[in-house]
């Protein structure tokens, strides 16, 4: 019963990895792949493969798999130009012709009936395949253990990057920023925090410099990128409508209050003026 | 019985043709990741079938070798993308020249 439920599970996920355009979803399929074959052990009578298949194969290579992508670039999508013409229909037809010889020598074939594990997991089965493992197979046991260590010095020695250049250090920085600064104006110090002397001090509002201009530098570039930082004439446009305010408040004209927005384009008059 | 063995053939027919057409070499890596598994479900369907563990030592035996496999072939993946800027099989053809 379990397996008519997963089996079509398993095969729909596994054809989506064929299909999936991005690697991550090919990821996210061969867990459901995965998880399910876990389950086909635990009806197979082998609860110790079970454990392992999550703990080993869903748990520690799959977030490798995960792991890679992400420092690899998630978006990094599969090209579908073919660099060999007609390959991609070559293993298809291939791949089908192979399926087909599989499951019809597979289904032509009587395996008898089954023994079952009933008797070999009569003391449990993590106790009998422990067992074997320590006697039978000990040699097997302890030539994947150097292999597990060689493993463990290859991804080293791989994902060892040689520094080339000498690491710069702070003196060296200071000199560089000092630098930065004499040739190209790069401000010394931090950049102005977004939402300075401006009437809004959420990040997408560019600090107002003391001429009442906006320092683009102050807002986050992907805000920039994006285009939903407030534009600048609008917000200075703002400052004025504070003063004006005030200016009420004091009884004052407030067309005789100077002009703050040092921006081109930023209108100075509004709808009292002109009733004015 | 038949039928765990014919799923393990399809999942096995399936990780052949993704590795055959994709180019992502992640993803051909987890074609092979399903090849692997597909075997693993065979042994482990044979262990009952014969009533004895040899199948699901071997199984284990290849979860084994599979992480052992795993951590290399990142570890080289990452490196090409390093020197290369791309993960995709078909760039990695130096050799040819």
């Amino acid at each position: 019963m379990t397996f008519w439920i997963l089996a079509p599970i398993m095969v729909a996920a596994a054809l989506g990895i064929l299909f999936v355009r991005k690697a991550v979803h090919a990821a996210l399929l061969l867990a459901v792949v995965m998880i399910s074959l876990a389950f086909l052990y635990a009806v197979l009578d082998a609860p110790f493969l079970f454990a392992v298949q999550i703990i080993v194969y869903t748990g520690a290579i799959l977030m490798l798999f995960l792991f890679v992508m992400m420092l690899i670039g998630v978006d990094a999508a599969d090209s579908v130009v073919e660099t060999i013409r007609g390959q991609r229909v070559m293993a298809v037809v291939l791949g089908l012709a192979f399926g087909t010889v599989l499951v019809l020598g597979i289904s032509q074939v009587t395996f008898g009936v089954v023994v079952g594990l009933d008797e070999a997991n009569a003391g449990g089965n993590v106790p009998a395949i422990a067992n074997i493992l320590f006697s039978r197979y000990v040699f097997a046991f302890e030539a994947t253990s150097a292999l597990l260590i060689t493993a463990a010095l290859g991804a080293m020695v791989l994902a060892h990057r040689e520094r080339l250049t000498p690491k710069a250090g702070q003196a060296a920085l200071a000199a560089q920023r000092m630098r930065d600064y004499a040739e190209h104006g790069k401000p010394l110090g931090p950049l102005p925090s977004p939402g300075v002397y401006a009437r809004h001090n959420a990040v997408d509002t560019p600090a107002l410099l003391p001429d009442g201009t906006a320092a683009e530098s102050s807002v986050s570039r992907v805000l920039a990128a994006r285009g939903t930082v407030r534009s600048a004439p609008a917000l200075a446009d703002d400052i004025d409508d504070v003063r004006r305010q005030i200016a009420r408040f004091d009884g004052d004209d407030p067309t005789a209050m100077p002009e703050t927005s040092g921006k081109a384009g930023a209108p100075a008059t509004t709808e009292e003026d002109v009733q004015k | 019985m038949t039928q765990y063995i014919v799923l393990s053939a399809i999942l096995f027919t399936i990780g052949c043709v993704g590795v055959l057409t994709r180019r992502n070499a992640i993803v051909v890596f987890m074609c092979v990741e399903l090849m692997l598994n597909a075997c693993n479900l065979a042994f482990v369907a044979f262990a009952r079938q014969h009533g004895n563990l040899d199948g699901q030592i071997t199984a284990f035996f290849v979860m084994v070798v599979a992480a052992a496999e795993v951590v290399i072939g990142l570890a080289i993946i990452m490196t090409i993308f390093r020197t290369r800027r791309s993960a995709s099989v078909d760039d990695a053809s130096l050799l040819k020249y």
